[in-house]
């Protein structure tokens, strides 16, 4: 899109329509090969190896962000639109039973469902994303049409999601699911889901109208509406598409874990609220990119597996990601004061 | 003359000491500008003691600029503040309260959930030997203001449960509890009934009976004849006149409100006059305006004319249906339609330039060309949901040029725009989707000279090509040189309709201000 002004008729009237302005996203690229260097350094100097020349740590870094990934690619259009989501993890949990349950073993005898055994994978596939998006389209529905604020309605679909994914089996966990289900979440196929539906959702962004209308409500509802965009069912999409790629994100997962646990998922909301914060998202809404989430989200999987790889206390690892996610807003506030200033 | 500091005027003040000056506050040569306008320009103001001064004047005239800085809350650019014969100088609305002047607001700033008695003893709570607060002392104190201004209020009452006439209430009895020698009513009666407006000038009258020197921001002349000793008119940031009410009629006022010249030339054509595009009968939204009904045809410019707050702005929000009218018909080229939201009266060929450009207008984050593709997209440019890109570019680059929008580029973020480019980028935002009706309201607040030709020369080009143009404007100059006809607004109902050739400033002012 932005090479296009070249092309475009060029009038008198620009001077300068060749200014090119920067990716906002350089700078963070910038502070994630910094941090990946930085690692490399203490690995050399501390542990006496590689960080980055080590496949295998690379792997289990990007996979272990995978999952975070998918639910940051929903929240950060959630975000986008001037929302939060903070139900993500509970419906992780919820959609890892429900697909659970519909993906065990033929003949296995304890199975949930013993009549619906060895089923094809689409069936738990699809019903997990069915449960994904009906949680989705009830917390769109709640923000858009009873005014109550995306933190309160989710926060309730947070907890109530939660206690339906322990109530779907007391608690028990899911087990003897079947190959061809497990195959999802084996090798790179995490990935692969992450980084296409980053992709899907990066086009649909910057060249759909459900993109600009985004972005639009995000920046001023009000001005949204007497443009004539229907806001409300704009809200409901959004928040939609966001508990489908949650509901995603607990199918990969069960199919990693090869198992469906009520418990999972807790605080992915946030994890994943941090990717899209720390890749250069707004939470005051109408400015982010997806390219942006994804480096955020690689950014977590850095300092995770960097502070595993120097063997760092768990405890300061969670002290020093929550101080880099408050750095990342404060260099954003900073940003926009400097942006509203000049 | 030393200055005097406002704790030293506080001390005088409570020492009960009464210097023998005539006027309570004498202001001269006032001068005060904001980024682009001469709000105020070289204005005096006098206040007797004992005596009730109102100010009038249109809307913008700078009344409530001028009250603003006697209250502390703008800094004069220069001029001089005499209180009692005394030199002082106001920094900041608590110097202003500390010399005995506070300022009734016209939006009311009470806190909604703390009760009476705490928003008027705010940051002057009566404190026992702990820090902690006394609640009983509280009460009493208010009990006695409430006595003595004959308010029938319970202290204990949060003020979110209070009428809106009972918050002015608390306002005023929370400035009279400063004890304040000067007191500034900012359109006072603008919420409240006639019972109310009464039991206001009672309270009054016995400030004035205290000695206290009140000014009086009104709008409305039979309140002005009621309770004003003097009147002092403004117009267009300067001060036309100091006259005592009883000396002065009506229409002596309007003529001083008005007077000016119209020294601005309008870029007018008359232009062949076409079939009604928009007719409008009965049209309600209850409590805002009722019983709105006019025709606006092809090629005409309606201006709208009233006071802020008259509901013009209503009208336009419901007719493009952001707020759905509660009865009336509206048809457009003859086929009745009920407009239930914005959508639907695009479909219809409207636009609507909405009057707050930052509130309901622009995505300032966003660059140009999301601002100005934005209502285009609901009309298609769009394939399988993707935006057709460089076909609305090549839109946004013509609009660009079209209306000469001073930018390097279209992704210059509509942030770092003037207000008169900001305005440009809307207005091209309406006019890429071709309307038929365009509904403007306040085309030209707040924006340079030059822009404001720009669009007035813009405008009728519209309504040669056959648009039906309905202008909303609070300058009188405006909508008087644009306009065909003028629908003039009072208070939430049409007052009259006045053909161009019959216009005149006094005769518009008298149907805003009946």
């Amino acid at each position: 899109m932005a090479t296009d002004i070249s092309t475009a008729a060029p009038t008198s009237e620009t001077p300068s329509a060749g200014r090119r302005r920067l990716p906002p996203e350089l700078s963070i690229l910038g502070v994630m090969i910094g941090m990946m260097l930085l690692f490399e350094v203490l690995g050399w100097i501390f542990v006496g190896q590689s960080f980055i020349a080590n496949p295998l740590r690379l792997k289990i870094m990007i996979l272990q962000e995978a999952e975070i990934g998918i639910i940051a690619v929903g929240v950060t259009q959630v975000i986008i639109s001037g929302g939060i989501d903070l139900s993500s993890g509970s419906l992780v949990g919820l959609t890892a039973m429900v697909a659970a349950s519909l993906a065990q073993t033929a003949g296995f005898t304890h199975a949930i469902y013993p009549s619906l055994t060895g089923l094809n994978p689409i069936f738990p596939v699809a019903a997990g994303l069915v449960c994904g998006l009906i949680v989705g389209f009830i917390n769109g529905w709640l923000i858009a049409f009873t005014n109550i604020p995306p933190f309160i309605a989710t926060l309730g679909m947070m907890v109530s999601a939660r206690g339906v994914a322990d109530w779907y089996t007391n608690g028990q966990p899911i087990g003897n699911l079947t190959d061809s289900f497990a195959a999802i979440g084996a090798g790179w196929w995490p990935v692969i889901i992450f980084l296409a539906v980053a992709f899907v959702f990066h086009i649909a962004l910057r060249y759909t109208r459900y993109g600009k209308f985004t972005y639009a409500i995000g920046a001023n509802p009000l001005a949204a509406r007497v443009s004539g965009i229907n806001v409300e069912r704009h809200i409901v999409v959004i928040y939609m598409i966001a508990g489908l790629l949650s509901g995603l994100s607990g199918i990969v997962h069960t199919a990693r874990a090869i198992s469906g646990q009520a418990g999972v998922g807790v605080g992915f909301e946030l994890d994943a609220i941090a990717a899209a914060v720390i890749g250069g998202t707004s939470l005051s809404g109408g400015v982010g990119r997806m390219t942006g989430t994804v480096i955020g989200a690689v950014i977590l999987g850095v300092l995770t597996s960097g502070f595993t790889f120097l063997n760092v206390d768990a405890h300061y690892q969670e002290i020093i990601k929550g101080g880099v996610i408050v750095a990342a807003v404060v260099a954003d506030q900073y940003r926009q004061r400097r942006r509203k200033g000049g | 003359m030393a200055t005097i500091s406002p704790s030293t005027a506080e001390i005088i003040r409570q020492s009960g000491a009464v210097p023998g000056a005539e006027y309570l506050l004498e202001v001269s040569n006032v001068r005060k500008t904001f980024p682009g306008v001469l709000a105020l320009d070289d204005v005096s103001f006098r206040l007797k003691r004992g005596h009730v001064h109102a100010l009038m004047g249109e809307n913008g005239a700078g009344k409530s600029t001028l009250m603003k800085i006697i209250a502390g809350i703008y800094t004069p650019d220069s001029g001089s503040f005499k209180l009692k014969g005394q030199e002082i100088k106001l920094s900041s609305p608590l110097d202003a309260l500390r010399y005995g002047i506070a300022m009734i607001h016209q939006e009311l700033n009470l806190m909604n959930y703390m009760t009476v008695a705490e928003n008027i003893w705010i940051r002057r709570e009566p404190l026992n030997g702990f820090g902690f607060v006394r609640h009983d002392e509280m009460r009493k104190r208010t009990k006695a203001l409430f006595e003595r201004l004959d308010i029938p209020l319970d202290p204990e009452t949060d003020v979110r449960d209070l009428s809106v006439a009972n918050r002015q209430m608390v306002e005023i009895a929370k400035a009279v509890s400063y004890d304040s020698d000067i007191l500034i009513m900012d359109e006072p009666t603008s919420a409240l009934t006639e019972r109310e407006v009464e039991h206001l000038f009672k309270i009054i009258r016995t400030l004035k009976a205290q000695d206290k020197g009140i000014v009086y921001i009104t709008h409305k002349m039979n309140e002005l004849f009621e309770i004003a000793d003097e009147v002092s008119v403004f117009r267009d940031g300067r001060f036309v006149g100091e006259h005592a009410a009883a000396d002065v009629t009506r229409d002596d006022i309007i003529r001083l409100m008005v007077g000016r010249e119209i020294t601005q030339m309008f870029p007018k054509e008359t232009v062949p006059i076409g079939d009604v595009a928009l007719s409008v009968r009965g049209l309600t939204l209850e409590g805002r305006f009722r019983d709105v009904s006019f025709d606006l045809r092809k090629g005409e410019i309606l201006g709208f004319a009233g006071l802020v707050g008259s509901g013009r702005s209503n009208v336009a929000e419901t007719l493009f249906g952001v707020t759905p009218a509660t009865s009336g018909a509206i048809a457009i080229d003859g086929k009745e339609i009920a407009i239930k939201n914005p959508g639907m009266a695009m479909d219809a060929g409207m636009a609507f330039l909405t009057e707050d450009r930052k509130e309901s207008g622009c995505f300032l984050l966003l660059d140009i060309m999301a601002n100005m593709q934005m209502a285009l997209l609901r009309h298609g440019y769009a394939r399988a949901g993707f935006v057709k890109e460089r076909e609305i570019e090549a839109l946004c680059q013509q609009q660009k040029a079209r209306l000469r929008v001073r930018t390097p580029d279209l992704e210059e973020p509509v942030l770092n725009l003037s207000g008169g480019n900001q305005q440009k980028v809307l207005i091209a935002r309406w006019l890429m989707t071709r309307p038929r009706i365009l509904i403007l309201d306040e085309p030209t607040r707040g924006i340079d000279v030059g822009a404001k030709a720009e669009i007035h020369k813009l405008i009728t080009e519209l309504a040669g090509q056959g648009v039906a143009v309905m202008m909303i404007s609070s300058e009188m100059p405006e909508v008087l040189g644009m306009s065909d006809r003028i629908l003039v607004m009072h208070e939430g109902r049409m007052t009259g309709i006045v053909d161009r050739n019959d216009a005149t400033q006094v005769k518009i002012m008298e149907l805003a201000s009946q």
